[in-house]
């Protein structure tokens, strides 16, 4: 006998909510579970209240075929849901939310301590932080080491505490929520201009990541396919952010473990990646850039031109900086075997990105579910097997290459026509659900729509939430003063997880 | 070894010569809105229904350059002309009112007023910072942080960001200041010894930014930690940030634009 479900198929559709039938909770658990067994991997699962209690959905990617597998299902006013996260770790902060933010619990989740609202459940006792104290261990020689949420750099606030045996770290316990600014709840009161600059906020890194998202998630509620120019410009520049990103990132490493060539010369670089996103769209990273409908910003021959010139150059500049770095043994020994995350924890607590490949994930969206441009004009996914620091060093490089060979190669036969089309109202009673392959991983933004047309609902996940975790299991029984190494490897970031 | 010296040889010098020379910006570059109120067409309001954070406002035209977040929304929207950008990257001001333009007559620019004497003396050549960030999307951040790069190489004016507030000058504030972050922002605050200053850095640490009524965040820097320095942008450009840094410490003569 077949289970009941909602619907699947490929992410670049929107689905009417008539279209997906209402399970109960349990059976929404059951089919999440199953697909799960099957190979499928949790997107997320997210709910919004409804009159008379709330609604769940949940989506599950089978990345090999390029089908999601979407369930909804409803839950009465006070009522409770099963827990998926003791057999299905990377539903954990989904399902935390969820508590936090409806009231409705997940019986059976080990640890409902509040994910982005500090206070919000204060009164109701559990959903309070004060009554989740830190993981702890105890006895003889074991410390504790509190950082956070003011760091010592200028870096974004979270709590990272510690327990220790000496150097050797027994456990991290990462706190978040720091940088809530409640941007969901935002968007369904904003203006559609206001929605679009909230998105391109969202993880000031990754502007054109979450921009993207947005865009195609209105673009496919309003059933508009963008002109096929801006997909292509959208697709260069998501793929300059993901370059200024990675090289930054192998400056930032080379810095940490004290190779100072390293860290100038990839910190300069960042810059030049940058500074073509400026010269394309007017700002550093890329805002402005994206509209639904389209692009704002055309590449002409002068700029093509000049684009072409800085990225050869750029590009050999890389290189060397790269083989230098990557040849350096002061720089391998502290690279290599730290911070190690097996293949089989990545998969089970739903590592995406970067992190994920490091460790011989093979799920990249631009190939399992590629929309816009990615569906004429491909970049081979790179994985490596280690999960240490150097496969998350290397694959950044790796990365980085095909990326500016991919701009470099578009820059040259970008499609004629319109930059911008006028989309129409958003579908009624719908829902879209679209993923996109930012620099750290995949984004997913989802959007509902009410009776009316207007958005009654609005999901985040930036590739964070799924890989904060990661990088709290990849720190246990590591030497702490490797943590900042660590950390950056992973480079996750608090304001995406946060939203 | 030698590909080393290669390396560092192909790699040549890199830092900016500004503050003596302008910095190098391209066309598209959105530094400071030029208001034109001349041009402007009796009861439209285009770019106030077009701006996605209320920094503009008609009759009289203003623009808020610390709620602005520099789209180009008002700008593709007005029909005449009257808001355009120019590259010009000097935008910061040591009082809040100063950040709102106004449509008519020369634009004034740039609006530090430096430090009294006292302070140019204890700070002028020496200045260490504590970075704050209260919700800040990692855009300001990472500016700040390529403010330490061997382009803009901050360092060579004697400025450097630390690790404790108790060994800084000052905070650098970043972000909308969130719920979860008031308490440590104020923390850090009172731990840096006095006299001290505070800087905000972006739209958000200003007004707000795209959060400005977020029942999560602040809109900014409380009114009651004194700001002596505001820097807009979202997030403003390196070059900008120096530029208000260095007047700030008398070390950029003020000049009014031509």
């Amino acid at each position: 006998m077949t289970e009941p479900r909602s619907g699947g198929g490929r992410a670049d559709r929107a689905w009417l909510l008539s279209e997906l039938p209402v399970l109960s909770p349990e059976a929404l658990h059951q089919c999440v579970l199953t697909d799960a067994r099957a190979g499928g991997r949790l997107v997320g699962l997210w709910a919004w209240p409804v009159t008379g209690g709330i609604e769940l959905l949940s989506v599950v990617a089978f990345d090999a075929d390029g089908r999601l597998s979407i369930c909804r299902a409803s839950a009465g006013a006070g009522a409770t849901f099963p827990s998926l996260t003791p057999l299905l770790p990377a539903a954990q902060a989904f399902e935390r939310e969820i508590f936090e933010s409806l009231g409705v619990r997940p019986v059976g989740h080990p640890w409902l301590k509040p994910l982005l609202r500090h206070a919000d459940l204060a009164e109701a006792g559990d959903g309070a932080v004060d009554a989740h104290p830190f993981f702890r261990v105890d006895g003889p020689g074991i410390h504790e080491v509190a950082v956070g949420p003011v760091h010592a750099g200028v870096i974004e606030p979270g709590h990272f505490r510690f327990q220790c045996a000496g150097e050797t770290v027994l456990h991290l316990e990462i706190q978040l929520g720091y940088q809530h600014r409640s941007a969901e709840a935002l968007m369904l009161a904003s203006t559609p201009a206001r929605r679009l600059v909230i998105a391109e906020s969202i993880a000031g890194d990754t502007v054109i990541g979450h921009a993207t998202a947005y865009c195609d998630a209105i673009e496919t509620l309003a059933g508009f396919e963008v002109p096929p120019r801006a997909q292509a410009l959208r697709a260069i520049a998501l793929e300059l952010e993901r370059v200024a990103n990675h090289v930054g990132d192998l400056g930032a490493l080379c810095s940490d473990v004290g190779y100072l060539p390293g860290a100038a010369y990839f910190g300069r670089l960042r810059g030049e990646f940058l500074n073509l996103l400026l010269a394309l769209s007017g700002n550093r990273f890329g805002r402005g850039l994206l509209v639904p409908g389209g692009a704002r910003c055309d590449l002409d021959e002068v700029l093509r031109a000049e684009l072409t010139q800085r990225l050869a150059r750029a590009q050999r500049d890389v290189d060397a900086v790269a083989e230098l770095v990557f040849s350096e043994p002061s720089v391998l020994s502290r690279f290599e075997q730290a911070g190690t995350l097996s293949y089989d924890v990545a998969e089970q607590l739903g590592m995406v990105g970067p992190a994920a490949r490091a460790s011989g994930c093979r799920r990249d969206v631009r190939v399992d579910h590629s929309s816009g441009f990615f569906r004429f004009a491909h970049i081979p996914m790179a994985h490596l097997e280690g999960g240490d620091v150097f496969a998350r060093a290397m694959i950044r490089h790796v990365e980085a290459r095909r990326s500016i060979a991919f701009v470099r190669e578009e820059i040259e036969r970008l499609p004629q026509g319109p930059l911008v089309t006028t989309i129409g109202p958003l579908a009624r009673s719908a829902v879209a659900v679209r993923l996109v392959e930012g620099w750290r991983g995949e984004i997913a933004h989802v959007a509902v729509t009410d009776a009316g047309g207007a958005l009654r609902s609005y999901h985040i996940a930036d590739p964070s939430l799924h890989n904060w975790y990661g990088l709290a299991v990849a720190m246990r029984d590591q030497q702490i003063s490797d943590f900042p190494l660590c950390n950056k490897s992973f480079n996750l970031s608090y304001a995406g997880h946060d939203r | 070894m030698p590909s080393l010296i290669r390396t560092r040889w192909s790699q040549g010098k890199r830092t900016v010569r500004f503050p003596a020379a302008p910095p190098e910006l391209p066309e598209r570059f959105r530094g400071r809105p030029v208001l034109d109120a001349s041009r402007c067409v009796d009861g439209c309001r285009a770019c106030v229904d077009a701006c996605p954070t209320h920094a503009v406002q008609t009759d009289p035209l203003r623009l808020d350059l610390g709620a602005c977040v520099f789209c180009p929304a008002c700008t593709e929207t007005c029909p005449t002309g009257a808001i355009t950008y120019s590259t010009d990257y000097r935008l910061a001001a040591s009082k809040r009112d100063a950040l709102v333009l106004a449509g008519d007559g020369a634009p004034e620019a740039p609006l530090v007023e430096a430090l009294d004497w006292r302070m140019r003396r204890l700070f002028g050549r020496s200045l260490r910072l504590r970075q704050v960030s209260a919700g800040g999307c990692n855009g300001c951040e990472s500016e700040l942080t390529a403010l330490g790069n061997v382009v803009f190489d901050l360092s060579r004016f004697g400025i450097q960001f630390v690790a404790s507030p108790r060994h800084a000058d000052g905070i650098v504030v970043t972000g909308p200041v969130t719920e979860n972050m008031e308490l440590a922002l104020r923390k850090t605050y009172e731990a840096v010894p006095a006299p001290k200053i505070v800087m905000a850095i972006g739209a958000c640490a200003i007004a707000g930014g795209p959060f400005a009524g977020s029942p999560a965040a602040h809109g900014g820097v409380p009114r009651d930690i004194p700001v002596d320095l505001y820097v807009p942008g979202c997030p403003p450009h390196p070059v900008t940030i120096l530029d208000g840094l260095l007047r700030l410490l008398g070390r950029i003569e003020r000049r009014r634009q031509a």
